[in-house]
């Protein structure tokens, strides 16, 4: 008997409610237990105790009446709350959404529905997404379950401290810049920033919608596998991935030159289990790396501000003055700028495909920091300071303005016990062979390889 | 335009609007601009003006 089945991934706990061992009603009552003992975490804005208790009756009728749906089948999970869930109001934490009631399900959502999913409740971010700390948001921070003093990250913040705090197995979250594997590197997670289209965008709420992606944020990669086919309206089919032989391409420059002590060491000690198991690590270069930061801004600050013009004008003072500040900035970039960025976007994801031709996938942190202390505006790296946003923004930008598909999952962590992140990016066009390759990796990457071998 | 002048001017119209804490949000957009202006890829070779006032782009008649 599992005393905390809420705790596992979803592949786990999923036989034991086909079995009827576990019923969804037990899983939904422990997660709206963990979200009442955490509600200092903030990880949630709206709640939804009753129509998941409902949800989670009916599913436990139709397997007790053998129409078992598959693994999500009863499985509690949360939606950031930037993504439309029929019947709820889409707040994007901000007060300019108040009112905003979603009539449909978005279409990733939907898909979910029929599945099976349990949905407990809407969870926090930073507001419009627009921000990676989870800091401005109309609701409140999120706080990190590590360290409440500390950032989960963002800005599906609050998504990755449910996952992490057992409030629901997984999340869906949204990834503009890295705002799906920002927080779950912050948290110790999984989480999957697909390749570019591969999931719908429709009824979630823009930011920069020529980068704007869709994922999951899981316990573990085969749980991301199964949300990112479920969303996709496929099958997860089994990986067939041997790690030995597999070769990585490591960007050195730019990527591995400022990181956090702790950071890099967790993230060397990485490297040495998956050279220890076989893997073939070799150096890439991405000839214009250091151009990265100022192609996202112009592309991401032009956009944003595209969405948010008339709510600018009309209702200002409804959003959190520094998110207001950020969007109005956008106002100001010239069009041929944005052209510019448009040309050194394509730039980098030719040279991003030419990184990866000779290698199976790239690796490399996914934050050069861990988790930073909540109000925190800049942060000690080495010899240097460097803004916070634009610290949790350098190695994952850059994906978002290529398409790849790239992972998130957790490799270690610091002496004062906060999670670091590694990072798998994969070939253009196939988020499954990502994942593939992922799971393959994961046990090396988290270190469980050395514990089972211990 | 030239990055100082459309700094000044964003700095005079964000004044203007009530917005004077953007200033120092423009200034480093203005130095990720100046990046993004130098960088070697952007596609911004020299357009070569004729004296007829129509450009030469380099690449032979049309």
């Amino acid at each position: 008997m599992v005393e905390t089945p809420h705790r596992l991934p979803i592949l786990e706990a999923a036989p034991l409610v086909e079995r009827r061992e576990v019923t969804a009603e037990a899983l939904v009552r422990a997660c709206l237990g963990e979200i009442s003992a955490s509600l200092a975490l903030n990880a949630f804005i709206t709640v939804l105790a009753d129509s998941a208790m409902a949800q989670a009756r009916a599913a436990d009728r139709e397997i007790a009446d053998g129409r078992y749906r598959g693994p999500l089948h009863g499985i509690p999970i949360s939606i950031k709350d930037l993504i439309d869930l029929e019947g709820v109001t889409t707040t994007a934490a901000s007060r300019v959404r108040i009112g905003h009631r979603a009539t449909h399900d978005a279409p990733v959502i939907a898909r979910l529905r029929a599945a099976g999913a349990i949905f407990v409740g809407k969870t926090n971010l930073h507001e419009f997404a627009f921000g990676v700390t989870n800091e401005d948001s109309a609701f409140g921070p999120a706080r990190n379950p590590h360290d409440p003093s500390r950032s989960p990250g963002g800005s599906s913040g609050g998504s990755a401290a449910a996952v992490a705090a057992g409030m629901s197995f997984a999340s869906i979250g949204t990834d503009t810049g890295g705002s799906i594997r920002i927080p779950a590197s912050a948290c110790g997670i999984v989480g999957l920033k697909p390749q570019i289209g591969a999931l719908s965008c429709t009824g979630v709420v823009p930011l920069s919608p020529s980068m704007d992606h869709v994922g999951p944020l899981a316990r573990t990669v085969a749980d991301a596998r199964l949300l990112f086919a479920v969303m996709a309206g496929g099958t997860a089919r089994p990986p067939r991935e041997p790690v030995d032989g597999l070769r990585l391409g490591l960007p050195r420059r730019y990527f591995l030159e400022r990181l956090d002590t702790d950071v890099r060491r967790a993230f060397e000690a990485t490297v040495e289990r998956l050279v220890r198991a076989g893997v073939t690590i070799g150096d890439v270069d991405i000839p214009h790396a250091h151009d990265i930061a100022p192609v996202y801004l112009h592309i991401s600050l032009a956009e944003a501000a595209r969405y948010h013009a008339r709510a600018l004008d009309e209702s200002p003072d409804d959003y959190t003055k520094p998110v207001r500040l950020r969007l109005e900035l956008g106002r100001y970039v010239l069009a041929e700028d944005y052209l510019r960025a448009l040309d050194g976007r394509r730039a980098l994801r030719s040279e991003v495909d030419a990184a990866l031709a000779g290698c199976d996938a790239l690796v490399l942190p996914t934050l050069p920091i861990p988790a930073p202390p909540l109000g925190a505006t800049t942060v000690q790296i080495e010899s240097g300071t460097e803004p916070v946003r634009a610290a949790l923004l350098r190695l994952t930008q850059l994906f978002n303005m290529t398409g790849h598909p790239a992972l998130s999952m957790p490799c270690g962590t610091t002496p004062a016990g906060l999670p670091c992140g590694c990072q798998i990016v994969g070939p253009h066009g196939d988020t499954i062979r990502l994942l593939d390759l992922a799971e393959a990796l994961e046990p090396h990457v988290t270190g469980r390889s050395d514990s089972a071998g211990a | 335009m030239e990055i100082t002048d459309w700094l000044q001017a964003a700095i005079a119209d964000a004044e203007r609007r009530g917005l004077a804490e953007l200033r120092p949000l423009l200034q480093n957009l203005a130095q990720a601009t100046d990046i993004l202006r130098r960088a070697d890829w952007n596609g911004d070779d020299p357009i070569r003006f004729r004296s007829d006032g129509t450009a030469d782009t380099g690449r032979g008649p049309a």
